[in-house]
């Protein structure tokens, strides 16, 4: 990525030159999104993990354009996020700084750095219910006496105060810098466009540095933090006060979530309801219903019904529409019937899992093992969120701290990390092959991930990032964002699956009529029925799935349904299909956020573990 | 003594932080050479998990290994 965003903003913003642009800027996870649905009445992502937000979203609210921006710690370069921050809060005319109440000492650092910057600021303190909840004190008065800004004490999620916050937009104002900064700033001013990246240049930002071509150190950073770190102490502890010790029962759960003892078997635990929910419940009793009886025999001889007499004798055609593969056949009944009930299943639970706050003590119990492959603890967001769909997987990517660890993560996701819908079909196969089968799945996917972490670890150069993540509250999930998140989801994954499903459905149905696909079965049948010992119409289901993984596991679901695949063979091939290649919009995602050399070797490296692996398992097992 | 000598329980003045880079990013969560913090939990040879006020800090243990710290009472 660019460090200059200035220049390739990812919209339009010369059709709002008029607009004063008002920057929703805030610590990671203390509600800005929240802020930002309720300005511009745009859905985007709520979470309770830091980093939710990745890209800058804006809208419009009265005679504001208003941007959503990545949460950071601070105004600065040390990662993309921080970056594409910095640069909108530089061209921002207002700041709507979002503060956690119960987190003032951590967030207040960014305030204070936002007001230094002479920043024209406007402070929501938001979470005051969980202010009351752990028994503290806030003296709001005092607290915007201090800073010199206002100050608007919110609950976001419940819309208290935010009346107030948009009536009060216009009344924010420059605050209080740390004193002795002002005199500093006159020395670089001559040499910047404003005081903002004056700030950043004495704090060592180096992308800044480069812009301005200043020549001379300053290094004043390590001076200015310390001296900023005291001020927010001091702030701290004038206008926050413990009356009372809140919540232990949380406490107490959060411990057990960090401590092994405790924490492996409650992940495990989580890990089985999730499996119980999805795997057995929606993938069999669910889907029996959706694609068997409502989708696989309902729906398909009705369409068959009315287009079978109008279709007679355009062969071709009724191939098409109504065929084997057919674009009102096959394609609605696998993404309505099989993978939609798959799919917002998973993301009713992965939304619970990321609301609660569980994720980042998930982070902080697997570290250890993830270091082993080169990752730190923060790389299990990715790769749960791999879980949902590889593709946006990928693009929380950036949140990792270095160029290698990107790789690495990258890397896994697209071999070893199977999609939700994939990952549904794949669980109600192996559901039908009995327990000890799915466990020997389970346990190569493991390995695969386990061994090419470690292989990529060692042989690539550099060196990985230490862990140092804050970990926020538990709280209990709030039901309609998990039902709006699903819904966003759900509706995402009907945009991007349909036109690739009919996409497929067309090449393959050409590619049967004219005898491609045989000639293609018969061209690898060594791979298949030689390497890999299974029959060669599998092709097919190869073929489906280089064009979404979650097209070729459905393929290989009706192959078994159609008794052509043993309990072994169904093994061998959902290892198959699952470390195979990674979808196309995956692999595009993939293109534009590494460089075509490293997505090359993703892709073919993708297609070679896969082959490789299963034509191990088979010779081991059929 | 070092971070991930540490025990959970333990109150705990930090004295250096190695990487100048690092260090940026730890002062703005409260840990900065001189601060006073609680040692909340510790994964064996894993993170440690520093508490101030309501803040939760994880670090990892190679880090925790760089930072050195003394007791307090
Ligand atoms: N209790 C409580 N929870 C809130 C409040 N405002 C937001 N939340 C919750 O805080 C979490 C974070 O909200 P987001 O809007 O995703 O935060 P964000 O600042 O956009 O986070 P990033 O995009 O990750 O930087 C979600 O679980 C919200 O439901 C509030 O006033 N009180
Ligand atoms: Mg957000």
């Amino acid at each position: 990525m660019s460090s200059d965003h200035s220049t390739n903003m990812p919209f339009d913003l010369k059709s709002h030159s008029d607009k004063i642009k008002l920057v929703l800027v805030g610590n990671p996870n203390v509600g800005k999104s929240v802020f930002f649905n309720a300005l511009t009445g745009i859905y985007v992502d709520v979470s309770n993990f830091p980093g939710t937000t990745v890209d800058i979203s804006h809208g419009i609210y009265n005679e504001y354009i208003v941007f959503d921006t990545p949460g950071v710690y601070g105004v600065s370069s040390f990662n993309d996020e921080e970056r594409v921050a910095r640069d909108v809060i530089l061209s921002g005319d207002i700041i709507l700084n979002v503060v956690d109440a119960v987190h003032m000492e951590r967030d207040l650092f960014l305030t204070q750095q936002l007001i230094d910057m002479g920043k024209k600021v406007i402070v929501a303190l938001n979470m005051m219910d969980d202010v009351k909840r752990n028994g503290l004190k806030i003296d709001i008065e005092k607290l915007s006496e201090m800073l010199g800004v206002p100050i608007i004490p919110t609950v976001a999620v419940h819309k208290i105060g935010l009346d107030e916050v948009k009536n009060k937009i216009n009344t924010a104002c420059t605050g209080n810098p740390i004193s002795g900064i002002r005199e500093k700033l006159k020395e670089v001013m001559p040499l910047v466009s404003n005081p903002s990246e004056a700030l950043l240049v004495l704090e060592e930002d180096e992308n800044i540095i480069a812009r301005n071509n200043i020549q001379k150190d300053y290094n004043l950073r390590e001076k200015i933090y310390h001296q900023r770190r005291e001020r927010v102490n001091e702030i701290v502890d004038k206008v926050v006060t413990q009356t009372s010790q809140g919540a232990s029962f949380k406490t107490r759960l959060s411990q057990m979530m960090l401590k092994p003892l405790t924490g492996i078997p409650i992940l495990i635990f989580t890990l089985f309801i999730m499996y119980e929910f999805l795997g057995v419940f929606i993938a069999q009793t669910v889907v029996g219903f959706t694609e068997e009886i409502i989708m696989g025999t309902y729906y398909n001889n009705f369409i068959v019904s009315i287009f079978e007499p109008l279709l007679k004798g355009h062969n071709f055609l009724e191939k098409f529409l109504i065929g084997e593969f057919g674009i009102l056949t096959m394609v609605p009944i696998y993404i309505l019937g099989l993978l939609l009930p798959l799919v917002i299943g998973f993301y009713f639970l992965l939304s619970i899992l990321e609301d609660s706050g569980y994720l980042p003590r998930i982070a902080t119990l697997v570290d250890k093992s993830l270091t082993k492959l080169g990752l730190n603890g923060r790389a299990i967001i990715p790769i749960i969120l791999g879980f949902g769909c590889v593709t946006m997987a990928t693009i929380t990517t950036r949140l990792l701290g270095s160029k290698r660890e990107r790789f690495i993560a990258t890397m896994l996701l697209g071999l070893a990390i199977p999609c939700s819908a994939q990952l549904g079909v794949i669980v109600g196969m192996t559901s039908s092959i009995g327990i000890s089968y799915f466990l020997v799945y389970v346990l190569t996917i493991v390995l695969v991930f386990i061994i090419t972490g470690t292989i990529l670890n060692k042989i690539l150069p550099g060196e990985s990032t230490d862990l140092l993540i804050d970990i926020p509250p538990l709280r209990i999930p709030r039901i309609k964002n998990i039902l709006s998140k699903t819904y966003t989801k759900t509706i995402m994954f009907l945009k991007e699956a349909s036109p690739l499903f009919v996409i497929g459905a067309v090449l393959i149905t050409f590619m049967e009529h004219f005898n491609i696909l045989v000639g293609i079965q018969n061209i690898i049948a060594p791979l298949t029925e030689g390497f890999l010992q299974l029959p060669k119409e599998v092709a097919t289901a190869f073929i489906m799935g280089i064009i979404r993984r979650d097209f070729g596991a459905a393929g290989l679901f009706s192959l078994a349904e159609q008794g052509l695949l043993n309990d072994a063979q169904i093994l061998v091939s959902l290892v198959v299909i699952t470390l195979f290649v990674p979808c196309i919009a995956a692999i595009l995602v993939i293109f534009k956020e590494r460089d075509w050399k490293e997505s090359a070797l993703i892709w073919f490296g993708s297609i070679f573990i896969s082959f490789l692996v299963g034509g191990i398992l088979s010779f081991i097992l059929i | 003594m070092c971070l991930s000598n540490a025990r959970p329980g333990q109150f705990i003045e930090i004295i250096s932080i190695p990487d100048p880079d690092v260090k940026a990013q730890a002062i703005r969560f409260g840990i900065y050479e001189g601060a006073k913090v609680k040692c909340s939990e510790v994964i064996n040879s894993g993170p440690v998990i520093l508490q101030n006020r309501m803040q939760e800090i994880a670090v990892g243990h190679n880090l925790a290994k760089k930072i050195k710290i003394k007791l307090v009472s």
